[in-house]
């Protein structure tokens, strides 16, 4: 039974992180933008996996740097959520909206 | 992992992500999002990172999903429906992922062969551990123990990243306790409002 190639892991990765790309900018609601940079954080996060997979040590065990290094990222991930959520709730108290379009104060 | 059990969890993950952006109600998005999410969890199962794959499953789409859904629900946010999108936001965004992806396709063309995963051994790494662990007997029954692979690299080489993150937990979470509360301005303003409504 053929098993997928590294190309495979790295090019879905990289289809993740483009559809996230493009939802950044295309979307204008801040939630829907956030939610599609964590899945570009999580495209980076497959080709870490996969990295740490396919360089199987002396030993004959997948390298796990790479998933402490996702380990870490998840963590960092969930903190920044918060965080940045907690943000979100505070510009809608103070302003009425989270449409990037109506958010224009730093406009010339 | 079979090639076929990969692309199934690889089209689930790249149609959740698809319906994360072209979805108009942002609940539909986080949900679509945990769609993403599970197929990105059964790739990291098939790569033989089950508490990775456990923990994307805990973490994103347990707590992060919940606390997005949350978020939305409370603030309820209109959809996007009375804003017409705009065509220039539009082509950008098809545009720059596309020239991402004919750049990415370009540099992994060039690698002719491409190689498969290679064959884990376990029983030869069994003999760096002492015989009575949990993880010689695990890996000499032919399983992979790697919770407690990660946890025992954790708390050796990466133990002071471990307490940085503890660190940068608590400040995340004094950080949003100070960004809910209500600022003190406000707190005067609406105290002082209350006076006359009641006079």
């Amino acid at each position: 039974m053929p098993t997928p190639s590294l190309t495979e892991y790295l090019i879905i990765s990289g289809l993740l992180f483009s559809i996230g790309l493009g939802g950044v900018i295309i979307r204008r609601n801040i939630i829907v933008i956030f939610m599609c940079l964590e899945m570009m954080l999580a495209a980076a996060s497959l080709t870490l996996v996969a990295f740490s997979r396919f360089n199987v040590t002396d030993k004959g065990l997948p390298d796990y740097d790479g998933q402490m290094l996702v380990f870490f990222i998840i963590t960092v991930a969930a903190a920044e959520v918060a965080v940045g959520l907690a943000i979100i709730v505070s510009l809608y108290r103070a302003r009425q909206t989270i449409h990037t379009d109506e958010l224009t104060s730093l406009k010339g | 992992m079979p090639s076929v059990i990969f692309y199934i969890f690889a089209a689930m993950m790249l149609v959740g992500g698809l319906m994360v952006v072209f979805m108009r109600n942002p609940v539909s998005s986080a949900l679509s999002m945990v769609l993403s999410f599970l197929g990105l969890a059964g790739i990291f199962i098939g790569l033989n990172a089950y508490f990775v794959g456990i923990l994307q499953i805990l973490v994103y789409a347990g707590a992060i999903m919940v606390l997005f859904i949350f978020i939305i629900m409370l603030l309820d946010v209109k959809d996007e429906e009375s804003h017409p999108r705009k065509g220039l936001a539009l082509t950008a965004g098809v545009l720059i992922p596309v020239v991402l992806l004919i750049q990415l396709a370009g540099v992994l063309v060039t690698d002719e062969k491409s190689p498969s995963a290679p064959a884990l051994s376990l029983d030869a790494a069994a003999e760096d551990y002492q015989q009575d662990s949990v993880i010689y007997k695990k890996l000499s029954s032919g399983s992979l123990p790697d919770i407690h692979l990660i946890g025992r690299k954790l708390f050796t080489e990466y133990n002071f990243p471990l307490q940085v993150i503890a660190v940068l937990l608590l400040v995340a979470t004094v950080g949003c306790v100070a960004l809910s509360r209500k600022s003190v301005a406000q707190d005067n303003h609406d105290k002082g409002s209350d006076i006359p409504d009641r006079g």
